[in-house]
């Protein structure tokens, strides 16, 4: 062993600790990560936090009392017209999840079990609508669902009926139909990805030890595919809840949701901490729902095994 | 021991958290020599490669690439060049591209670096291929360009981490073959990392075999293979027959053990040996044991009943159960003399030669 | 193994037909309604026309809106790339403390409804009394687009195997030469990805610069607005046809890009 560049080293003792933990992998990934992780606090926890902090806020005219009061959630919670466009709002995200994830779930199953070797178009094809404008395709459906609009016209040139059909648009029927077809590739997307992830030999396992093809993909399929239909769900309803275009387009007097409510209190209505307090009910109480949506979910499939 | 170290490894430890990859591992490799990190997978051979090239920086102590101490030296500045398990052969390049990937920052002139690539494809036998697409090239090949990649850079030490596990049978042993006289070519240290103590075996001037981060046993491949210090190095490196003795005697360059069916055997005495409380582990390889067939005679014979039996082509393994010995022998037995027809249960007389024994050291405080 | 997959689901074909047929009606509606030669939305079909077509163009608050919207998307797709390469990387290279909840954060304007994230973003905005401006519109999308950039990224570089920047280190190459000479070209395809999908989210994005534009529309603000007026209907029926024909062919450049980095990538694994 040589002695000559020993020396060197006990005085370089801290740098060389310090120089360590700099080539360390963790603080290249923190370094890295940082640039967007601040960009994401500075501009969604922080302002976010900020509409929590309102919440608890009043407003008198233009001044703001910073005292502590939880009046806007009773306003938010007992007000009939709050009350309704909640209930009103969780069950159409409900619905449309439900509907959303029910109808895609074959589609997924199709092109993952039988895409053959153009899986990934049939993912493109699916997803394309879904980045089109979506205020587009809400006028699209106002187009196609309207008095005078292309379903009505259509039957009624091809002698189906006599007269317009006017429970087709403004209600909440016309809301759901439309949230289902702009959330479709969404829903699709997971649960796509989540039966890809299956192994194929477990389901060729499951039928050679005596089961038939729908046991199988109840008993193994289905399962296993659980956590995308889980996050399509997820996907689906927590932003739907919130939606203002569609009912604003085609929900009429019937098909209005709280973002109508919320906007309003941030434009002509200006009250921010009501509007503050109704979005963080909304979004309080669709985590709820949700949470519980996913635990029954899962008691669902227990059941099945 | 080399004369002149090319990488000398003081007492470097890595630890994840409170697991530790490197547990205060010293070691010297030579200039030119073909050194193995033997070892399973999780023993450490792998992190101490990467330490060498730069790619991972150990907790503590220190590493000199011939002489400079180059712990905390990035892997751009070291004259070490590295041959990746996956060949990482780059994709967006050709062969000629990914050669010379090296040699650009040398800014040499152009007839120059041409030459080099050329000889380094000449060297690893691809000649004329410098225009093949990366995918195009199949797993041996991957394997070649990554070596005339690294080579063409001339460095002191040339690190190969598993280079041969993803070929197949065949054209590893024939790799293998290429790669020792490659490295007699060249003259530069090598140090390869595996698993498969064959490979080592084959291919090493000298081999250092891991356990649990640390270093068992640094020897040449025959003295790793014949005399193993621990029970856990025979084991790694092939089928050894373990039988428990007492200590009799003990001089200062043998000592004599008394086994149960073998009588007393005298044994070379390894260095730093200290038995605990007299009792000791002894070892023999099962090649070392030989039938006795008809009335053949031999100075040291035992007599056992054939167990178990698995044909292997050229050999035949056999399991051996002898009255007296708490587990049966295995033997390794050619089959020009109908080893493989041995019925079960059959009575045979087999031959050992006392001088096969090794005395095993206790793993010092090692786990299991 | 045809025949056994008919007899086993029958409607299935039948299904995913009409399924996808319910996706793309609406939107093969617009176009041939731009080109019909009547203002309401009836039919049978009145005839071809393309005046609709040719009244966009003397119309100065439209170009405006396109001008500001074209201001935006590129605004917004270069600033969201360049921050989706940041965490990408972090994730897919690095293991560190708090690197599911900072991932967590970064992802979470995908998990919350649109309308929260706009008016927490005025409101913020207001708070601290700067002016509604595009400026406003592309700092809020810019939130709203990291997500979708950093998915396409993080499938791009997880591809990306590690030993090809060790392998340039070890050849010498510095952090930044391995960046450029190996990082780059083999992640290009995705980084283009990521640019086109955040382009054309910031392009079709309604609420967030609905909220936060001020004076300055963008075209689907401006759209929002021409709604109102029933007359306007098949001029917005016009150029929200180009609108998704430009979505369409952006998103299919992007695809095309995403598959040529899944390729590139894909050519390393063992044989």
């Amino acid at each position: 062993m040589s002695s000559v560049a020993i020396d060197s080293s006990p005085g370089a003792v801290k740098p060389a600790a310090r120089g360590r933990w700099m080539r360390s992998e963790e603080a290249r990934g923190l370094a890295m990560i940082s640039p967007t992780l601040l960009y994401a606090l500075a501009l969604l926890l922080v302002p976010v936090t900020l509409v929590v902090a309102y919440s608890f806020w009043t407003q008198n005219y233009l001044e703001i009392d910073r005292s502590f009061t939880l009046e806007n959630y009773r306003q938010a919670l007992t007000e009939p017209i709050y009350r309704d466009l909640f209930i009103r709002s969780l069950w159409i995200s409900l619905a449309t999840s439900a509907i959303t994830v029910g109808f895609s779930y074959p589609v997924a199953w199709f092109i993952s079990f039988h895409g053959g070797a153009h899986r990934n178009l049939w993912l493109f094809l699916v997803t394309i609508p879904c980045w089109t404008s979506y205020l587009l395709r809400v006028m699209s459906w106002k187009v196609i669902l309207g008095y005078g609009g292309v379903l009505n016209t259509g039957l009624m040139s091809a002698g189906l009926i006599d007269q317009p059909i006017t429970s087709l648009l403004y209600n909440a029927n016309a809301v759901v139909i439309t949230l289902v077809h702009s959330w479709a590739a969404f829903a699709i997307l997971p649960i796509y990805v989540s039966l890809q992830k299956i192994d194929r030999s477990l389901i060729e396992a499951a039928r050679d030890l005596g089961d038939g093809p729908m046991r199988a993909f109840l008993r193994v399929t289905l399962p296993l595919s659980m956590p995308g239909v889980v996050s399509a769900f997820l996907i689906v309803m927590i932003p739907t809840v919130g939606d203002y275009v569609t009912p604003k387009l085609v929900g009429g007097k019937d098909g209005v949701m709280i973002a109508t409510a919320i906007q309003a209190q941030f434009g002509k209505g200006a009250n921010w901490p009501l509007g503050a307090a109704l979005s963080v009910t909304t979004m309080v109480l669709v985590s709820l729902v949700a949470a519980a949506v996913v635990l029954a979910l899962r008691l669902v499939v227990r059941r099945i095994r | 021991m080399p004369d002149r170290p090319m990488i000398s490894i003081e007492n470097v430890s890595r630890y994840y958290g409170s697991y530790r990859a490197l547990d205060d591992v010293s070691l010297e490799i030579g200039a030119g020599e073909f050194f193995s990190l033997l070892g399973p997978s999780g023993c450490g051979k792998t992190t101490l490669l990467r330490s060498i090239a730069g790619f991972d920086v150990p907790t503590a102590g220190e590493i000199r690439i011939d002489g400079t101490p180059s712990t905390l030296l990035p892997a751009n500045r070291r004259p070490t060049n590295m041959v990746f398990q996956n060949y990482a052969i780059f994709p967006h390049l050709d062969v000629g591209e990914n050669v010379a990937y090296g040699l650009k920052r040398l800014k040499l002139d152009a007839a120059e670096e041409r030459r080099r690539v050329a000889d380094a494809l000449d060297q690893v036998r691809l000649t004329g291929l410098d225009r093949r697409k990366a995918n195009e090239l199949s797993g041996g090949q991957r394997q070649r360009v990554a070596l005339a990649r690294a080579l063409v850079m001339r460095p002191k030490v040339l690190l190969l981490d598993e280079p041969l596990s993803a070929l197949d049978k065949k054209l590893r042993e024939q790799m293998q073959v290429e790669l020792r006289s490659l490295q007699k070519a060249v003259g530069i240290t090598f140090i390869l990392v595996t698993h498969d103590q064959y490979e080592a075996l084959a291919l090493s001037d000298r081999i250092a075999v891991m356990f649990g981060g640390r270093i068992a046993q640094v020897a040449t491949p025959k003295e790793i293979y014949q005399r193993p210090r621990t029970r856990r190095v025979a084991d790694f490196l092939g089928g050894m027959n373990f039988l428990q003795a007492k200590l009799t005697s003990e001089r200062s360059d043998s000592v004599s053990v008394e086994t149960a069916r073998f009588g007393t055997i005298r044994l070379e005495r390894p260095k730093g040996f200290a038995p605990t409380n007299g009792h000791v582990t002894v070892g023999i390889r099962p090649e070392r044991l030989r039938l006795l067939w008809d009335d053949e005679r031999a100075p040291h014979e035992l007599v056992g009943r054939v167990e178990n039996r698995a044909y292997f082509g050229e050999v035949t393994h056999l399991t051996i159960g002898v009255d007296g010995l708490e587990q049966p022998l295995s033997m390794i037995e050619t089959n020009d003399y109908g080893a493989d027809d041995l019925p079960l249960g059959a009575d045979i007389r087999l031959a050992y030669d006392p001088e096969a024994f090794v005395l095993l050291a206790e793993e010092g405080g090692s786990r299991q | 193994m045809l025949l056994h997959r008919l007899r086993l689901l029958p409607f299935l074909p039948v299904y995913v037909a009409v399924y996808f047929l319910f996706l793309y009606l609406p939107i093969l509606l617009l176009p041939v309604f731009s080109f019909n030669d009547a203002a309401t939305t009836t039919l049978p079909l009145a005839g071809f026309t393309t005046k609709w077509y040719a009244s966009l163009w003397g119309n100065t608050v439209l170009l405006q809106a396109a001008r500001n919207s074209l201001i935006v998307g590129v605004c917004v797709s270069l600033i969201s790339t360049i921050l989706g390469i940041c965490a990408a990387r972090a994730i897919t290279r690095y293991r560190f403390r708090g690197q599911r909840p900072a991932t967590g954060l970064i992802m979470a304007s995908l998990f919350l409804p649109e309308i929260i994230v706009a008016v927490s973003l005025l409101m913020i905005v207001l708070q601290m009394g700067l002016e509604l401006s595009l400026v406003t519109v592309i700092l809020g999308q810019v939130v709203f687009c990291i997500p979708y950039s950093m998915s396409v990224l993080v499938s791009g570089f997880e591809g990306f195997d590690r030993s090809l920047e060790e392998a340039s280190y070890d050849l010498g190459e510095t952090a930044i030469g391995t960046f450029r000479r190996v990082t780059l070209p083999v992640v290009a395809p995705a980084i283009v990805s990521s640019l086109l999908v955040t382009f054309t989210i910031s392009l079709d994005e309604f609420i967030l610069a609905f909220f936060l534009s001020g004076t300055e529309p963008t075209l689907p603000v401006y759209i929002w607005g021409q709604l109102r007026f029933a007359a306007k209907l098949p001029g917005v029926l016009a150029l929200g046809s180009l609108m998704i024909l430009a979505s369409v062919l952006l998103l299919t450049a992007a695809e095309v890009m995403r598959r040529r980095a899944e390729r590139r990538t894909q050519a390393t694994p063992a044989p």
